[in-house]
């Protein structure tokens, strides 16, 4: 310690961990588990899926109700996720730019979807619209099909991405402030104007991200679907539950070609979010 | 405090509650006043039936597993990221967030195909005798792999955010790595590290999609909570299927709020933010 002024402090103080017999075999035993863990299960799917050749696999996924069910999970998600867009940026300008009585109360309830198991959810969602529900003898009555329909999918899609966009948004709106909007607002801009030029350029990284991670949660659901849809071959089917089918009729090439299909677009997902954080990075320089 | 000065606010805070009342409230509300339709008698009788008992616990035990494993290896995870620098890290923290990317699923799907006798790991796993599909083992694993990235992302930049004063401050006080690890470093990002494992088990308790297709789903053995609801929903039984989702929904609830205590009474207990 006597010769500690003579060194900078930056050499003569180690960070914590940094020891080379330590970090070094940190670093690999993470690597190692993640490759197993995470790289086995996705190179297995693509092995699988083409284990028999391209023109297998092109001929499994052209199965009509695979097909249908790649539609299916399509047209949910471009309904859905627009939807979440929209309630997104609404609860966290509510919550983010503004403080009222029971904010961290509707900041909690926007949360509630990541705790609660997906079955649980559309178990809910039977309870409201099916034929035992709060309105189920109304709307039979009515003669509206919600249940074991497209309707019950949106919803229970809905339910579970509900906080996708909010959560992504509102830590942002928050740290932003409102001095820009009140310049903006000032100048004489109207409500919608400052919105579209000055908010929404400021969170269109975070908007485009949150979509990104609904769309890939919409396009994968399974359990809440699979209690809401009825599972109606080339119905009600989606992607996901018509990997389970083909796997329950042991068709396990179709269904890993169907599954390869879902993991696709997870893999974009993961790359498309790169992609959004690194402009992010260098438009924030 | 200012005036509001923006506009849309009852626009704004309108369209949410109407989102989240319709959309989240209601269901789950639905959900209760049906539970407590059924009596308590009942209700009892259904949560306390040896099916149902039996799913309660081999959900509770995987889910426990399946965390205090995320814990560890979450915990090392986010320090790797946040701390060190090598070659292909991009990559490993794009990695992450694939349990999350991949449908469960294919997750369960995938992990089956890898754990079957003749898969990639059952294979050499089969020959010291450890059988991992259809196991209690097999449904903590597909756990794990869904809930990964949940101690991983809430860690990680709370450690990249510690200031590292502190550290060298004790380190200059002849402190080692372990009681600067213990009580510095520890202490300041321990509430992130319990949401993190709070929301992994609550996670792996209610995980449907990718643990049916690796646990064999024998009653009484390897059937979880959510599948046994399924089944009661498929044999028509809304009682039960009522009786079991109240259950879970309450047990996601008392986590949250369980959380949240230990959070602020550490915050109060060490001064830490």
């Amino acid at each position: 310690m006597a010769d500690r002024d003579t060194l900078s402090p930056r050499r003569a103080l180690r960070p914590v961990g940094g020891h080379p017999a330590f970090k070094g075999p940190l670093i690999a035993l993470v690597v190692i588990v993640t490759a197993l863990m995470v790289g086995g299960p996705l190179a297995v799917i693509f092995a699988s899926a083409f284990s028999s050749g391209i023109a297998a696999y092109g001929a499994k996924l052209a199965d009509p109700a695979t097909l249908h069910a790649i539609f299916l999970t399509v047209l949910v998600a471009l309904v859905v996720v627009p939807i979440n867009i929209a309630f997104g940026i609404a609860a966290a300008w509510a919550v983010g730019k503004f403080d009222f009585p029971g904010r961290s109360l509707l900041i909690a309830l926007i949360d509630v979807p990541y705790s609660v198991s997906p079955i649980v959810a559309g178990v809910a969602y039977l309870f409201v619209y099916g034929a035992q529900g709060l309105f189920g003898p109304m709307l039979e009555a009515a003669g509206i099909k919600i249940m074991f329909a497209l309707p019950a999918i949106f919803l229970a899609s809905m339910f579970v991405t509900a906080p996708y966009v909010a959560r992504e948004l509102i830590p942002l709106m928050q740290a932003q402030g409102t001095d820009e909007e009140e310049a903006a607002l000032s100048l004489g801009a109207s409500g919608l104007r400052t919105f579209i030029l000055v908010t929404l350029p400021n969170i269109r990284w975070a908007l485009i991200y949150g979509a990104i991670l609904c769309n890939a949660r919409v396009m994968g659901e399974f359990g809440a679907v699979s209690v809401v849809s009825g599972n109606i071959r080339g119905v009600t089917n989606t992607l996901p539950l018509q990997v389970e089918l083909l796997y329950q009729d042991y068709n396990v090439a179709g269904a890993f070609a169907a599954a390869s299909v879902l993991a696709l677009i997870g893999v974009a997902t993961i790359i498309a979010r790169g992609i959004v954080e690194r402009i992010q990075r260098k438009a924030e320089g | 405090m200012r005036r509001r000065t923006l506009p849309g606010f009852s626009l704004a805070l309108g369209t949410t509650v109407l989102y989240l009342g319709t959309i989240v409230l209601l269901p789950l509300a639905a959900l209760m006043l049906k539970a407590a339709d059924i009596g308590p008698e009942r209700f009892v009788a259904i949560i306390t039936s040896p099916r149902s008992l039996a799913a309660i616990s081999v959900t509770l035990t995987t889910a426990l597993w399946a965390t205090a494993f995320n814990a560890v290896y979450g915990l090392a995870f986010a320090w790797v990221l946040a701390r060190y620098d090598f070659p292909g890290k991009r990559i490993l923290d794009a990695v992450v967030d694939i349990p999350f990317a991949l449908p469960t699923a294919v997750a369960g799907l995938a992990l089956t195909a890898l754990f079957a006798k003749n898969g990639w790991f059952g294979a050499p796993l089969a020959e010291w005798g450890l059988q991992v599909v259809y196991t209690p083992l097999g449904i903590a694993i597909a756990m794990a792999f869904t809930s990964l990235p949940f101690v991983v992302r809430t860690v990680q930049p709370v450690i990249e955010d510690l200031a590292h004063d502190v550290e060298e401050a004790a380190r200059s006080l002849g402190a080692s790595d372990l009681d600067i690890a213990r009580r510095v470093i520890f202490p300041a990002i321990f509430p992130a590290f319990l949401a993190g494992c709070s929301l992994a088990f609550a996670r792996s308790l209610g995980e449907f999609g990718a643990v049916i297709f690796i646990a064999g789903n024998q009653p009484m053995k390897t059937e979880i909570v959510a599948l046994l609801t399924f089944i009661r929903l498929e044999e028509f039984d809304y009682p039960a299927a009522a009786a079991i989702s109240a259950v879970m929904l309450l047990a996601a609830f008392a986590l949250l709020v369980a959380t949240n205590a230990i959070q602020a009474w550490h915050v109060r207990r060490a001064g830490v933010d």
